[in-house]
């Protein structure tokens, strides 16, 4: 079945650097000795370990547990045994250590005996507690909880599947949606049944055909309705509110969850996860990463989590003049330098860097308002005026042009011909908004604890006064009844002076 | 280094966007020197040397690194566009006066590159024009030749300036026209026939000059360089009203083919309403701003004083632009239009 989509403003068409990682299948990733599993791999809460040092663990284990709702457990990727729980550098420009579980592993790979639930049977509630507890997050980059997306109450209109991978370099969920067709479908009817969605849509850049037909192939095969809507290849399509609107037509502003429009969304690794941890009781312990950029054999990796990026890239071949790496697609991924921080959840690509590939920035030169950046922002957003405003410190009026608005997404960037860093500077103004923010509101408590203390100062003394007026009443009443009691006397003795 | 997202970058860069103007000026400067001579050139080369050398000036002052910003090109746009525009035979001082107030003046005192309110070619030709008006009125007469030499010798005041050399413009001819009806002529037309100005469409030889001139603009459209708004609404208003008025009187009022193709109406469409820096930065802004220049430039070239009223057009209009701008923010992506109004 064949669906127009609608045409979000702006985006940008960088070269796709797609077809040399997508060649090959996956392969996985050998075991390597030590694997580092930093707690925090999700948005929310990190869970906390419910393992001690020394002790031995399965694959599949639990070893940090959710214990707040927006939260997801960890497991051990493989068996091993527990050889330190503590802080380690995480994937980060910062290089700031984090708490992490180091495994050493055994290479026995003995699972954790974990029956599949009975899905079908289990109410709405404990099909989300039991992905919590199997550490579904989303694995697009946004590492949301899946289950806190799964709630029961809400019926959707439309149940949106993003296969879209936007991101030059990024092919793992296009070699997924090939290699693995038939299970991401399973757990697609799966998703529909549980949001209770009218219609089911897939989405994917026409640059991946071969997805697009296994994945026809599979829906016609499992005898579902499934559609598979081709979207033009222009990032950023696979972006949340540009993929609602490119295939529904629905505009989400900011501050209003997709869920309120009748829409949910997942992304095709998540749902193959979700469907793995259902149908299979496989818990989240290992991803498809995207091994690209300046390496000899670029391809994807299945990959246990806490691997090092190091050691993967190792696998890869990267080339003599390899200065660094890019974690994510180069749009939007965070730039490192060579590190052994770990694979988490939320690793998609790891893009070798050369000067050669990813040459430095030239230096920002003056804006000259040619409103390229304008045209290419897919949130409609001025972002030249943004800019002037950020930069000459002034950000409510920043905020005024909606930067609140901006995704981040870099299409700006990417496109100004005076090589302003331009999402760099609105990071920092939002960072400067939320902090005045913050100020503001400590201002305000300060102020209405200053006030209530003023009133209960306030109130204190009316109290007292108050009381003192009451006891001085009390007093005079009883002087008065005393007087009263001796009754007549002075009203005769004031009679009697008057008469001297 | 770079270090925050996104980490690649388009192919483009300031000094690419002024060389595509450049590239695209270059077949209407050939028309030019064909029909004037290369007196053209010798104009240009005198602009671009000044330009770079205040700007070079400037910069130094201001302790920016020169060599980077004189390599934007900037300057060699706004030197090219003064050369242009003004008269081919102007004295060599006329033009540096030019280029100090727009490289100068206009653009380095009010903050250089990207922070200048009003287009520094315009400012050039108001304050020339205002300061020496018989000077930049003494075009070229029709279907006059001299050799390169004795162009020269105009150009840097070695030899007379004779008034045989020059004559009205068609734009002049016609005003005169308009302002004494002592000539009593039945029809413009007749009247610029009569005087051999009249080419095909509009002024001989320089109607080929103009109809360049759309080219190139139709150019920079096709590489990205400029958007339609601007251009468009530029040439429908000012073709709108030149249609109402010779509707209303074909004897005084020539037609609107004849104004968009006469004096600096294409250029001004073109590269001048376009400019990004001192021009509106929204869609509709730029249909605003384009409309309103090419409205104002018919009324100031035909019931003005000056021989043309492209450049007070954009400057009145480049005072209009932030206001403009205010009032025509589009629509944030996901929000109605009445919550994105700020």
């Amino acid at each position: 079945m064949l669906r127009t989509s609608f045409h979000f403003p702006g985006g940008v068409k960088p070269d796709s650097n797609k077809e040399a990682s997508a060649r090959d299948p996956i392969a996985f990733a050998p075991l390597p000795e030590r694997l580092a599993l930093p707690l925090k791999q999700s948005a929310g809460v990190a869970p906390s370990p419910v393992v001690r040092v020394g002790e031995r663990v399965k694959k599949g284990q639990v070893i940090a547990a959710a214990e707040q709702w927006i939260s997801a457990s960890l497991h051990a990727p493989t068996s091993g045994r527990i050889a330190d729980i503590g802080n380690y550098p995480l994937a980060h420009p910062s290089g700031l250590p984090a708490p992490a579980i180091i495994i050493e592993t055994d290479g026995l790979e003995e699972w954790q005996e974990r029956p599949p639930p009975d899905w079908q049977r289990l109410a709405p509630q404990e099909v989300q507690q039991y992905l919590q507890q199997s550490g579904v997050v989303g694995l697009g980059g946004a590492v949301f909880p899946s289950h806190v997306k799964l709630d029961a109450e809400a019926r959707m209109e439309e149940l949106i599947i993003n296969g879209a991978e936007c991101e030059p370099y990024v092919t793992c969920d296009d070699r997924l949606m090939r290699e693995r067709a038939a299970e991401i479908v399973s757990g697609i009817a799966l998703l529909r049944d549980l949001t209770g969605a009218g219609q089911t849509l897939i989405a994917i850049e026409n640059n991946k055909p071969e997805a697009i037909r296994a994945m026809r192939g599979a829906i016609s095969e499992h005898r579902e309705n499934f559609t598979v809507v081709t979207l033009p290849t222009r990032y950023p399509a696979g972006s949340l509110r540009q993929l609602i609107y490119a295939l529904t037509g629905k505009r989400a502003p900011f501050n209003v969850l997709p869920t309120a429009m009748g829409v949910q969304c997942f992304n095709v690794a998540t749902v193959y996860s979700i469907w793995r941890a259902l149908a299979h009781g496989e818990p989240v312990a290992r991803r498809v990463v995207t091994v690209s950029g300046n390496v000899r054999a670029p391809r994807n990796w299945d990959v246990p989590l806490g691997m090092s990026m190091e050691a993967l890239l190792q696998l890869s071949g990267p080339l003599s003049d390899t200065n660094g790496l890019i974690v994510g697609g180069p749009m939007m991924g965070t730039f490192l330098p060579l590190t052994n921080a770990p694979i988490t959840k939320g690793s998609n690509c790891l893009i070798a860097r050369s000067p050669r590939l990813f040459p430095p920035r030239p230096p920002e030169s003056p804006c000259i308002r040619c409103t390229a950046c304008a045209q290419a922002c897919p949130q409609g957003l001025q972002p030249f005026e943004l800019y002037w405003w950020s930069r000459a410190r002034d950000f409510d009026k920043a905020a005024r042009y909606a930067l609140s608005e901006c995704i981040e997404c870099g299409c700006c960037a990417y496109v100004c011909p005076a090589s302003i860093p331009l999402v760099h500077y609105f990071r920092y103004a939002k960072g400067e908004l939320a902090a005045a923010a913050r100020e503001q509101k400590m201002a305000d408590d300060a102020k209405s604890r200053f006030e209530f203390r003023q009133f209960r100062a306030e109130r204190e003394k009316t109290e007292k006064a108050e009381k003192l007026a009451k006891a001085a009443a009390a007093q005079a009443a009883k002087r008065a009844a005393e007087e009263s009691a001796a009754s007549g006397e002075p009203e005769n003795m004031a009679s009697q002076e008057e008469r001297h | 280094m770079m270090l925050s997202s996104p980490h690649l970058r388009e192919a483009n860069s300031v000094p690419r966007i002024m060389r595509l103007v450049c590239v695209a000026l270059l077949p209407g400067i050939a028309v030019y020197t064909a029909l004037i001579g290369p007196a053209v050139l010798t104009q240009i080369f005198l602009a671009s040397v000044a330009a770079l050398f205040f700007e070079a000036a400037m910069l130094k002052m201001r302790a920016l690194p020169v060599r980077r910003f004189l390599g934007d090109h900037s300057a060699l746009v706004t030197a090219w566009l003064i050369a242009l525009t003004f008269p081919p035979l102007s004295p060599w001082w006329l033009t540096v006066t030019g280029v100090f107030f727009a490289i100068v003046v206009a653009k380095h005192l009010y903050g250089g590159l990207g922070q200048n309110p009003f287009n520094p070619a315009m400012v050039a030709f108001a304050v020339c024009i205002i300061a020496f008006p018989a000077l930049m009125s003494q075009w070229p007469a029709q279907g006059l030749t001299l050799p390169f030499e004795q162009q020269l010798e105009i150009v840097f005041g070695f030899s007379p300036r004779i008034d045989a050399l020059t004559a009205a413009t068609p734009l002049d001819a016609i005003k005169t026209a308009l302002k004494t009806n002592a000539l009593r002529v039945d029809n413009i037309q007749e009247l610029l026939r009569s005087q051999n100005l009249y080419g095909t469409f509009a002024g001989r030889g320089w109607e080929w000059v103009t109809m360049t001139y759309l080219c190139g603009g139709a150019f920079l459209l096709l590489m990205g360089v400029i958007t339609w708004h601007a251009p468009f609404a530029f040439v429908t208003s000012m073709a709108a009203a030149a249609a109402i008025c010779w509707l209303i009187d074909p004897s005084r009022f020539s037609d609107p083919l004849f104004h968009l193709f006469s004096g600096g109406s294409m250029l001004g469409a073109f590269f001048i309403a376009t400019d990004p820096v001192s021009g509106c930065s929204t869609p509709r802004g730029r249909l605003i701003f384009g409309c309103g220049a090419g409205l104002l430039a018919y009324l100031i070239r035909v019931f003005g004083v000056f021989p043309d009223g492209i450049a007070f057009a954009v400057l009145i209009m480049n005072i209009c632009a932030p206001l403009i701008d205010h009032y025509t923010q589009p629509t944030v992506f996901g929000l109605r239009a009445r919550e994105s109004d700020t």
